[in-house]
């Protein structure tokens, strides 16, 4: 039976799956096909959610509340549960998301395998910190229960384990408890990257979210500039509700030549123009505030058929400012467009998952449209500066880091090996086992 | 105080769904299908999304006429204003043509069982209860690819004309439902086009439409105008197409 083709959200490069299991209940059993993935709702960008001739276990339909506890803020749910559908559930009821990305199209159990991290990074650390408990349907048929006390070498390695360590069933997340829908939004025009450092670790002590917008396109003493954004939860009792505005969708893909240097440029000055005037304790709904860009259905549509590449590094504290510098500098010169650009700081809480991406320092994450070799040369000039700076890159975006750096950047991947479950792999697996032998 | 919903086929992804919107409003659910273990599942979340009360039936199977009647008897214990059926199956129209046994079981789910069900809820629906039955615009008219599934639903596409007939001077609804391509487990080996919908949203749409007035509601809408198109193609010229 042909297979309907799943690319990841870069939309690059083309995999095929040979078989497409869909879940809506609790299965008794994995397929017994080998090479299997678990893929949600497919918002990573590279190849972590891609499983080339092997069998996807689209989790979707697994998306069941099973508990919770208006108390504690406890909520037991279904792996394939998405973010969006626990928003429905729990804003009305005073609770929001303990860590959120950048949009909330994204499954329980794919931001369990991520390890996902959001603008509170610097308080919350990553979403596995708020993980309580997971079930976990391995291959040779047992479901693990895995906590911090029960198969905590299993839970740590799940966290983050990019879905090879077997299928999330269900997971427990601690919600937080929220008076008011609302967010309390700054908006900060940044001169330059010094002047992020400065915003950056005074909002640590003040706010509970912030994030910076950088114009990927910005030169010399220019390098940095932007927009910081700042936000707390409103204290304030407010009536609390679900309520996103209504999105448009992008239907089809965009032809190439719409998103050219000129387009771009001319999208990050009407988003300069919006911060030029800092905009200082706005009420804002929490939507736009934590997910702008789901406001736009399907908008990876735009970079056109070849799609993109989203490039996200962090460097540790030690030589951030330098090594950023030079990054900024980097992609500055090469002037390929880059529509959006994302510069924050991250904490100190160290993440649990033995993949886990985060560490104290900075990270940026922009958008790169696929020109082929072009691209590929600025990406190996940007490895390089995060080699030298001891960064490292997130799988969950990438579709380029070489295995070399997979594995010296990421110093517990031999212990994760360990714990993995044989039958399942992934594209990016794979990938990173390849190359090894060049 | 609300009298319940009572669905039938409930976890099918589309029906599902529209559970979850009765259950944000805060209705009572009963809910019936094949498979007791699965329902409780759904039981639970829609007991946490907001149902006042959620009851499991006794298990039936749409191919034993005889699990039928148990399983209402429990459920018209409850009153039950508005009614969803939805099970049914995608039956693989090839090994139809082959295999006798497959080919009537399709029957018995898709068509036969639906109107067992249907000929003891018509006596016992209260006025201004509603009674929506998910047909599929592949009823319409019939294609090479799909005919057997078809024709169960073409068939009982009839069957709900007359009954609505039958049902109107007493104030009960009969509600046809029309999904077009959705997304569900049942359709999970066909490419997605930009016609389909997720079950979400047509759970949502049948859900709007067994609170409307309407008779026949295509989910969603644009497959009225689809089907009309290809309901004026001449007989003639239609036997030749590979549609």
């Amino acid at each position: 039976m042909p297979v309907p083709p799943a690319p990841s959200w870069g939309l690059q490069p083309p995999s095929q799956a040979a078989a497409l299991q869909p879940l809506s209940h609790r299965p008794q059993a994995l397929p017994e096909t080998g090479a299997l993935l678990p893929r949600g709702l497919g918002r990573s960008y590279g190849d972590v959610c891609l499983n080339d001739g092997g069998t996807l276990i689209a989790t979707q339909g697994m998306d069941r509340l099973c508990q919770f506890d208006p108390e504690s803020g406890i909520l037991e749910a279904e792996a394939g549960i998405s973010f969006d559908a626990i928003l429905r559930f729990a804003l009305p009821r005073g609770f929001f998301l303990p860590v959120s990305p950048g949009t909330r199209y994204v499954t329980l159990g794919g931001a369990i395998a991520n390890d996902v991290h959001g603008k509170n990074h610097h308080r919350a650390g990553c979403l596995g910190r708020h993980i309580l408990s997971l079930d976990l349907l391995r291959s040779d048929g047992r479901i693990y229960r895995c906590s911090r006390t029960e198969q905590a070498q299993l839970f740590r390695a799940t966290l983050a384990g990019l879905g090879l360590t077997g299928l999330i069933l269900r997971a427990r997340i601690r919600l937080r408890k929220i008076q008011s829908p609302r967010i309390i939004e700054d908006r900060v025009p940044m001169r330059n990257l010094a002047h992020f450092l400065e915003l950056s670790d005074a909002a640590d002590e003040s706010h509970e979210y912030h994030v910076a917008w950088v114009d990927g396109l910005a030169k010399g003493e220019e390098i940095g500039r932007g927009l910081f954004m700042r936000g707390n939860h409103e204290e304030e009792q407010q009536p609390l509700r679900y309520d996103p505005p209504r999105s448009l969708s992008i239907p089809m893909y965009a032809p190439g030549f719409l998103l050219n240097p000129l387009t771009v440029k001319a999208f990050n000055s009407l988003y300069a123009a919006r911060g030029k005037k800092a905009l200082i304790r706005h009420p804002s709904s929490l939507f736009p505030f934590f997910y702008p860009l789901d406001a736009v259905g399907n908008w990876n549509r735009l970079y056109g058929r070849r799609g993109f590449f989203q490039y996200q590094c962090v460097l540790p504290r030690e030589n951030d400012a330098a090594s950023m510098r030079a990054l900024l500098d980097r992609i500055g010169r090469s002037g390929e467009a880059s529509f959006l650009a994302v510069l924050k700081t991250f904490g100190s809480l160290p993440p649990e998952g033995l993949l886990s991406f985060p560490r104290a320092g900075l990270t940026l994450a922009l958008d790169f449209p696929n020109r082929g070799e072009s691209t590929r040369a600025l990406f190996r000039d940007l490895d390089h500066i995060v080699r030298d700076a001891g960064g490292r890159l997130y799988p969950a975006k990438d579709a380029c880091m070489s295995a070399e750096d997979f594995q010296r950047s990421y110093p517990a991947l031999d212990h994760f090996r360990t714990l993995i479950d044989p039958a399942f792999t992934s594209d990016f697996w794979r990938r990173m086992h390849s190359e090894k032998a060049i | 105080m609300s009298s319940p919903v009572l669905i039938i086929g409930a976890s099918s992804a589309m029906a599902e769904h529209c559970a979850r919107a009765f259950a944000e409003e805060g209705r009572s659910l009963l809910l019936a299908g094949r498979d007791s273990t699965k329902l409780e599942s759904i039981a639970s979340d829609l007991r946490l999304r907001g149902a006042a009360r959620v009851q499991v039936l006794p298990p039936f199977d749409g191919a034993d006429a005889e699990s039928i009647p148990p399983m209402l008897e429990t459920a018209l214990k409850e009153q039950p204003r508005d009614v969803l059926i939805a099970h049914g199956i995608l039956p693989d129209n090839e090994a139809c043509e082959q295999d006798s046994e497959a080919f009537l079981r399709s029957l018995d789910i898709n068509f036969r069982s639906v109107l067992q069900i249907c000929q003891i809820l018509q006596h016992q629906l209260p006025a201004g209860g509603c009674l929506a039955v998910i047909s599929s615009v592949a009823g319409l008219r019939g294609r090479q690819s799909n005919y057997v599934y078809g024709a169960a639903k073409g068939g009982l596409l009839t069957y709900l004309q007359g009954l609505r007939n039958r049902l109107q001077p007493q104030g009960i609804r009969v509600l046809s439902l029309l999904p077009g391509f959705v997304d569900t487990p049942m359709t999970a080996d066909i490419t997605k086009g930009p016609l389909f919908i997720s079950a979400e949203k047509a759970g949502s749409l049948i859900h709007r439409a067994m609170k409307g007035t309407r008779d026949v509601v295509y989910i969603p809408f644009f497959w009225r105008y689809i089907l009309w198109v290809i309901r004026c193609i001449p007989e003639a010229l239609f036997k030749r197409l590979s549609l």
